[in-house]
């Protein structure tokens, strides 16, 4: 009898244990996570009611990352860069790491040539998407999906 | 102390378009992370970075979580004359950094 006791007092506690474990390792990001919804409606901030065109985007980043806290990532847009036709901006968004938003980089003719480089932390496999606006007003993107292999911000879970 | 560094071609053509690289000293602390003791360590990253050609502004970058530790940035701009590019990184708890480079323009 006082051993049944004791050893269904000691699962009892290690699986309480082991569940409240798993929910301290889980909090930070469960509820932070930025869905597709997030991404569709980070880059729909961004573009607004006009029409996001396909092509002119170049998103420079390997398909198989190992480590996903820092992943080098190019974007390059295909453009004359005059005062009349240039690249305003380029955004960067990703699916899964817990907000959309990379970075926002603001460009001019000055510029030369839109071509931006960056190092980025990515938290699993996911799709990352660039848009570039142009100063007529018009928007395009590229995307790529990506492989991780060993995510950014997992350390504190291991712990 | 923070270190910036800030790599230009030796020198350019004028009208010649060449590659600014910049790498700065910071954490890059999400916000998301738990720390030791279960609770979130706040976040702590750099929020934006300018650059200006002779006093005239030709990049500016905002930056988010997702920006690598010790952030790598790199950009293009058009050599117009010989003069200072000036950076200057700013973000949480303050942070402040400024740098300068020179470009001389053959």
């Amino acid at each position: 009898m006082d051993q049944a006791l004791t050893r269904r007092r000691f699962l009892a506690r290690s699986g309480a244990g082991a569940a409240g474990a798993a929910l301290v390792s889980l909090m930070p990001f469960a509820p932070a996570e930025a869905a597709p919804d997030d991404l569709a409606r980070a880059i729909k901030e961004v573009v607004g009611s006009a029409r996001l065109n396909t092509g002119k985007v170049t998103l420079d980043i390997a398909p198989l990352v190992e480590n996903g806290n820092t992943v080098p990532m190019k974007v390059m847009v295909e453009s004359p860069m005059t005062a009349k036709d240039h690249v305003k901006a380029i955004h960067v968004f990703n699916e899964k790491n817990p907000q959309p938003y990379v970075l926002n980089a603001t460009l001019g003719p000055r510029a030369g040539r839109a071509a931006i480089a960056t190092h980025i932390k990515l938290r699993e496999s996911q799709k990352i998407v660039a848009v570039a606006e142009f100063s007529d007003g018009t928007f395009w993107t590229a995307g790529a999906d990506v492989i991780v292999t060993i995510a950014a911000c997992v350390e504190d879970l291991l712990q | 102390m923070t270190n910036a560094l800030i790599r230009l071609p030796r020198s350019v053509k004028k009208g010649e378009v060449f590659e600014v690289k910049t790498l700065i000293q910071h954490p890059m602390e999400t916000g998301f992370r738990a720390g030791t003791n279960g609770t979130t360590i706040p976040r702590d990253i750099i929020e934006e970075m300018i650059c200006t050609y002779n006093g005239v502004e030709i990049f500016r970058m905002k930056l988010s979580s997702a920006i690598a530790a010790n952030p790598y940035v790199s950009f293009h701009t058009v050599a117009t004359e010989s003069g200072t590019l000036y950076f200057r990184w700013t973000g949480d708890n303050g942070f402040k950094v400024e740098e300068t480079a020179r470009i001389t323009v053959a």
